[in-house]
């Protein structure tokens, strides 16, 4: 995968399988620090400890008893090549936590890509999950909580052709606008 | 551009949906689903999925159900997609590219006629 953006949709494609409810996405570009964070925070139905380092290396253990992915050991092997971490915090019952963090400069980071693409697949292909999306440069936040979008739908499909183009519009302009302010309020990216 | 995405917006757009789907029957409903597993992403799965919403959009295609799901357990066959229409059995793609994915809406879910070479038995 060469987008930190189809990473997201891996990890919370993740969180979907183990039944949460709600998921909160994050995403901050932090060019003052220069870093990039990414955090997936799920209530699905959590790890226990082992599985946690299955999950992360899967080759460790010889149990198989679910089925994940090579997604997540590829994104910490990015985020470590790029003098970043990755950090998984899981309770049985309450949830998952994925943290990633890259230096925003590093020569070897993928870019973030398409991530207003990113956010639309999850929210239309996935409507029961309550899904909180955020992104942040610096000061500049953009934020969607997509439970006043479905009160105002009041049960129209988010794949009603017109709001597929509302729900475009929004993903794609609002993160736009964040990066373009935070860009024009003088924080330019020195190292770039 | 114009901008369209004020939640006024959205409540005109829900105002007009709900005039039209007062007047349709709701069983006839077309299920899509696009296999969103780490393989499937990274063989493209997301652009597929983008490719037909734009159709969806484009074309105000309407009753057209959209969903993701998991791996589909069909190795090498990725980008996945399945197709069910009332009252038929459901229909497997594999290799389902954006252009595939654009002429499987055109063919199978506008005028109903299977895709043959991307067919496939799951």
């Amino acid at each position: 995968m060469r987008e930190l953006s189809l990473h997201i949709l891996d990890i919370a494609e993740n969180s979907i399988s183990a039944g949460a409810t709600q998921i909160e996405i994050t995403v901050i570009e932090d060019l003052l620090q220069d870093e990039l964070w990414i955090t997936v925070q799920d209530n699905g139905r959590g790890m226990d400890a082992e599985m946690v380092k299955r999950v992360i290396d899967p080759f460790v253990t010889s149990r198989t008893t679910r089925k994940v992915g090579l997604g997540i050991p590829l994104l910490k092997d990015a985020a470590e090549a790029c003098n970043g971490f990755f950090t998984i915090d899981s309770e049985i019952g309450k949830g998952t936590t994925i943290r990633t963090k890259f230096q925003h400069s590093h020569i070897d980071r993928m870019p973030l890509g398409d991530l207003a693409e990113t956010f639309l697949t999850l929210l239309i292909g996935t409507p029961e999950v309550h899904w909180i999306f955020t992104y942040k440069v610096n000061d500049q936040a953009f934020l969607v909580d997509d439970q006043e979008i479905k009160e105002v739908l009041n049960g129209i499909s988010l794949t009603d052709s017109r709001v597929i183009e509302y729900l475009n519009h929004l993903f794609r302009e609002g993160i736009a606008e964040t990066k373009e302010s935070a860009v024009k309020q003088g924080a330019l990216y020195a190292n770039h | 551009m114009p901008t369209i995405k004020s939640i006024e917006d959205l409540k005109r757009i829900r105002e007009e949906a709900q005039k039209i789907r007062e007047m349709r029957d709701q069983t006839d409903k077309v299920q899509i689903v696009v296999g969103m597993g780490t393989v499937g992403i990274a063989a493209g799965a997301r652009e597929t999925l983008k490719a037909i919403l734009g159709f969806i959009e484009k074309n105000h295609l309407a009753d057209v159900i959209l969903r993701q799901t998991g791996n589909m357990g069909l190795e090498g066959q990725d980008p996945v997609v399945q197709v069910f229409l009332p009252n038929q059995e459901k229909v497997t793609y594999g290799k389902v590219t954006p252009a595939v994915a654009l002429k499987i809406m055109e063919e199978h879910i506008v005028k109903g006629n299977v895709v043959l070479e991307n067919k496939i038995e799951a």
